[in-house]
């Protein structure tokens, strides 16, 4: 039995026919070859697949496909503007968030998702807000310095905005 | 508008590029999802690959039924142990394994058979039609167990069981206890650990049957050895096969040898002349982990009253598994470090590798020697405390003065211990902040250390190694080709930084091409902590010649001897009041009549770096230089559910030079969050044999609410051979932190920990048990 849905995947809308029981990671890598969304685990451990659905981080790994019909999702892939990194996408690069890079694009989601709710988080917030991500690299200590300066540099725009 | 700006000599100076905080060279592609990682390449054709594991410990195997699986329509090839023609390992002398098994399996989850199918579905249902007939041998999943009398031998050539006994007797080790005025000994125990790099072991082979090559995708940290074991295994010459190393999800020695997924892959695309593509869960990624074993040592310590150690006796087990992988060298390693970060000279050793039915450990990050590292700085710390002196001052009592050999022939020619010891104790504020805190509260120190690179190949060709090459074209890029894999540790930023400057160039004109055996030159890989000091030197080598074949171009063309040529980078001159040529203007001059340019550089240790030979197996340990790490844990006790809250880390690490104090920081701080995951969570178990711990919550990773801050410091002892001065920055501030920790909590509850992970529940237990004797002796 596939399912029919409609979504808007990083601005662009689309109409998909999918298994009732594909997961939206599969989706997004096998079907639609963004393969951007990493997956870590066998389910719900790490969170390397971390997407925005309706602004919200999920992980990818435990969405089915086709309960994404109406949505908006986003991915890593929709973070860059006319070329250039993001804030955060900035913020992980230069502050070293990133070693092996693989958790990276879901670090840097979940990161999407919590600036957004709250655009000056302490570091208390940080890290509940990132806590189902896990990274085996970095020890955490560049990717909260990451996250602060990305909404420092998010800040500084508004200001001269 | 200029395509290029006009250069001022008289502004022009080289560009610094070592020494420099720097951001990765591939970060971007990593930060925006474009880094393709070897599950990331989807091949349309590509044939999903599903393998077949054992659902028994030990067992002889009796037949392999494939017959219903090969009929499946959707099935293109099925491959077992016959496929193959020859085993797998990582020492020459220790190749005991087939990708697949043959004639016996000797731990759960080892492959017996794979399918390659068009779909998961028709692949697991190929899976589910094998008929696996066995006789059960017995199993041993205990050190205790696998060489108790009378047991059935593992593996033919190791009757009892026991894979190496390695032994020494350094010094006068008995008259070295006489002379002490206080002995104790203790033991002490570490569960097995897994890497659980984020991203799970994949493979990706395609196999051209019309000009019988083959060439694989492979998540390793050695493409080289993946390259010899594909030949070996699949009786391929080497020069039909590529290998390719991709982006790497971390490595932590999960992949720094060849693994089974790689070679299995292979044979199922040979067999059906395709593509195939095997992605191997969480949980197999943990049976294929070649973690750190479990791993229990005696360790018996003479000391003076003033805090000189005058002895050391050291027994250890560790039980590695079903087949040798690193085994060898790992017990090789926890003998050679265990006494060698300080200056003691009367040492005995007997360390037992068992084999065991459980699958294989390999090295992990600091190999060999954390666990060992914690037992010795454990007792050292509480014979401190018995002789009433600080542990700062024990350790600075027994401290080596480089240059300096150790005991067992180690060279030593920079040792930053002393200060990274001096800046942890100001930093902390030991002296006024120790023994003074509030109640469940405490402070624990210890130091550890790592090689850079082992100074003997477990390959040995001949060849230099390391080597690195340099393209230089007509458009003025220059690319670095080299085979040194990055895995996420930064080496490629590294030796980009390394070339830009000796050639003084800006590291955006840099490009560089790792891993692809198609192109890159031949290299050992990413293990060791190697990249940095080796390939790191090789790399300055290639550009120093690039650089003679420039200067030498633009002196030609300007008419003047090479040594009158200044390189300023962007600008070639002779004399201070020389417009100078462009960098473009001397490439154009060095291609003519040459064409494009490659230049090579080489690196080989020098003899001296080799471990002597006093004991079989002394050149484990040899390095051209060491690493050195000290660090204090404060730690805060919850009375009530004994969870230990970290509550800071300062670290001192000595790495050399720091050529990326960005970078080198980012190690470091990954280096002590790891060891603090095995000091306190971390834990692979099995069930008689069978791997109950095989995700990412059961087998429990800190997260980032637990992770504490940890406050860096960068000693930088130049090393005289190091590239620049440089040493290893990865690996030795991980073992620091295991009895750093149990310091601190001798230190909050005078209770001395032996066993990790302590776990909050056994901490737990301990207090109560604590707190039992307390009331029983207030009761007499």
């Amino acid at each position: 039995m596939k399912n029919f849905i409609s979504m808007t995947l990083n601005g662009r809308s689309r109409d998909d026919a999918v298994p009732g029981n594909m997961l939206l990671v599969d989706f997004l890598r096998e079907t639609v070859g963004m393969t951007g969304t990493k997956i870590g685990c066998d389910g719900g451990e790490c969170g390397c697949c971390t997407v925005l659905i309706d602004g919200k981080p999920r992980h990818a790994c435990l969405t089915l496909a086709a309960s994404c019909d109406g949505t908006e999702v986003e991915t890593i892939e929709s973070l860059e503007t006319g070329g250039r990194l993001s804030a955060i996408q900035r913020g992980f690069h230069e502050k070293l968030g990133a070693q092996c890079g693989f958790c990276t694009p879901g670090m840097v989601m979940a990161a999407e998702g919590l600036l957004r709710e709250n655009a000056n988080p302490n570091e208390d917030e940080i890290r509940q807000g990132m806590a189902a991500n896990i990274c085996r690299c970095t020890g955490y200590v560049k990717i909260i310095e990451s996250v602060q300066a990305a909404a420092e540099e998010i800040a500084s725009k508004e200001d001269a905005a | 508008m200029n395509e290029t700006m006009p250069i001022d000599p008289e502004k022009v100076e080289p560009v610094k590029s070592v020494g420099v905080p720097m951001p990765l060279v591939d970060g971007p592609e990593k930060v925006s999802g474009k880094a393709n990682y070897t599950a990331d390449f989807m091949e349309l054709d590509a044939l999903v690959g599903r393998i077949l594991r054992s659902p028994v410990a030990h067992a002889e195997i009796l037949s392999i039924d494939t017959a219903a699986a090969e009929a499946l329509p959707g099935v293109e090839a099925l491959v077992t142990g016959a496929d193959f023609v020859g085993q797998f390992g990582v020492l020459p002398i220790a190749r005991t394994e087939w990708p697949i098994a043959r004639d016996r399996v000797r731990y759960r989850g080892e492959p017996i058979a794979a399918v390659a199918a068009i779909d998961v579905e028709t692949a697991q249902k190929a899976l589910d039609l094998i008929e696996f007939e066995y006789t059960e041998l017995p199993a041993y999943f205990t050190a205790d167990d696998a060489i108790a009398e009378g047991v059935t031998p593992l593996h033919e050539k190791r009757p009892n069981n026991v894979e190496r006994h390695v032994e020494y007797d350094l010094g006068e080790v008995d008259k070295g206890f006489e002379d002490a005025d206080l002995i104790r000994e203790g033991t002490y125990d570490c569960a097995e650990v897994c890497q659980v790099q984020t991203e799970p072991h994949a493979a990706l082979a395609a196999y051209d049957g019309e000009r019988d090559q083959l060439t694989v995708h492979a998540s390793t940290q050695v493409p080289y050895y993946v390259h010899l074991m594909l030949e070996q295994t699949l009786g391929m010459p080497k020069s039909k096969i590529r290998v390719i190393k991709p982006h790497i999800g971390g490595g932590f020695g999960s992949r720094t040898e060849c693994l089974h997924v790689e070679l299995v892959a292979s044979a199922l695309a040979r067999k059906c002349n395709g593509t195939v593509r095997i992605i191997l869960s969480r949980e197999e990624t943990f049976v294929t982990h070649r973690g750190r074993p479990e791993q229990k040592t005696t360790l018996k310590i003479g000391m003076s009253k003033d805090g000189r150690i005058t002895a050391v006796d050291t027994t250890t087990t560790q039980h590695g598994g079903a087949y040798a992988g690193y085994g060898t060298v790992t017990i090789l390693y926890s003998g050679s470090m265990v006494f060698a970060l300080y200056d003691i000279q009367n040492a005995r050793y007997n360390g037992y590798r068992v084999l065991t039915n459980t699958p294989p450990c390999g090295a992990f990050r600091g190999h060999g020697t954390v666990n060992v590292r914690f037992a010795f700085e454990s007792l050292m710390d509480d014979m401190a405390t018995e002789l009433g002196l600080d542990p700062f001052e024990v350790r600075r009592k027994n401290l080596l003065k480089a240059p300096t050999f150790t005991a067992n022939d180690l060279m030593v020619n920079s040792y930053g211990l002393p200060e990274c010891l001096d800046i942890v104790e100001k930093a902390s504020g030991w002296k006024d902040r120790k023994g003074k805190l509030e109640p469940y509260r405490g402070l624990g120190i210890a130091c550890s250390h790592y090689v850079s690179g082992a100074s003997k190949p477990v390959n040995w060709t001949g060849e230099p190694h390391a080597t690195v090459n340099i393209k230089l074209d007509f458009d003025g890029s220059l690319t670095i080709l080299t085979g040194a894999p990055e895995i996420g540790q930064g080496s490629s930023t590294i030796l980009t930084q390394c070339v830009a400057e000796v050639l003084g160039l800006d590291v955006t004109r840099i490009r560089i091409l790792t891993s692809d055996s198609l192109v890159t030159p031949k290299d050992n890989g990413a293990y060791s902590s190697r990249v940095t000091y080796m390939v790191g030197n090789a790399a300055i080598d290639a550009a120093t010649n690039l650089k003679a074949i420039l200067t030498e171009a633009a002196a030609r063309k300007m008419d003047v001897q090479p040594e009158d040529v200044e390189c300023l980078g962007e600008v070639y001159r002779a004399g201070s009041q020389d417009q100078g040529m462009t960098f473009e203007e001397v490439v154009i001059a060095a291609l003519e009549g040459t064409g494009t340019i490659t230049a090579r550089g080489n690196f080989d240790t020098i003899p001296e770096s080799w471990g002597g030979d006093k004991y079989r197996g002394a050149a484990i340990g040899g390095s051209m230089a060491f690493s050195y790490a000290a660090q204090v844990v404060e730690i805060a006790i919850d009375p009530d559910t004994a969870d230990i809250h970290v509550e800071k880390v300062w670290v001192a690490h000595d790495c050399g030079k720091a050529l990326n104090p960005l970078s080198v920081e980012g190690q470091i701080e990954g280096s002590v969050w790891m060891g603090m995951g095995q000091a306190m969570t971390e834990e692979t178990r099995y069930h008689n044999g069978l791997g109950i711990t095989g995700n990412m919550l059961d087998y429990r990773v800190p997260t980032i609410i637990e992770s504490p801050p940890i406050e860096t410091h960068i000693v930088e002892s130049i090393d005289p051979h190091g590239p620049f001065g440089a040493k290893e920055a990865g690996e030795a501030s991980l073992a620091g932190f295991l009895p750093a920790l149990t310091n601190a909590i001798a230190d909050a509850l005078d209770i001395r920990v032996s066993e990790l992970p302590i776990t909050p529940d056994r901490l737990m237990e301990i207090m109560e048990d604590k707190k039992k004797e307390a009331s029983k002796k207030v009761d007499a």
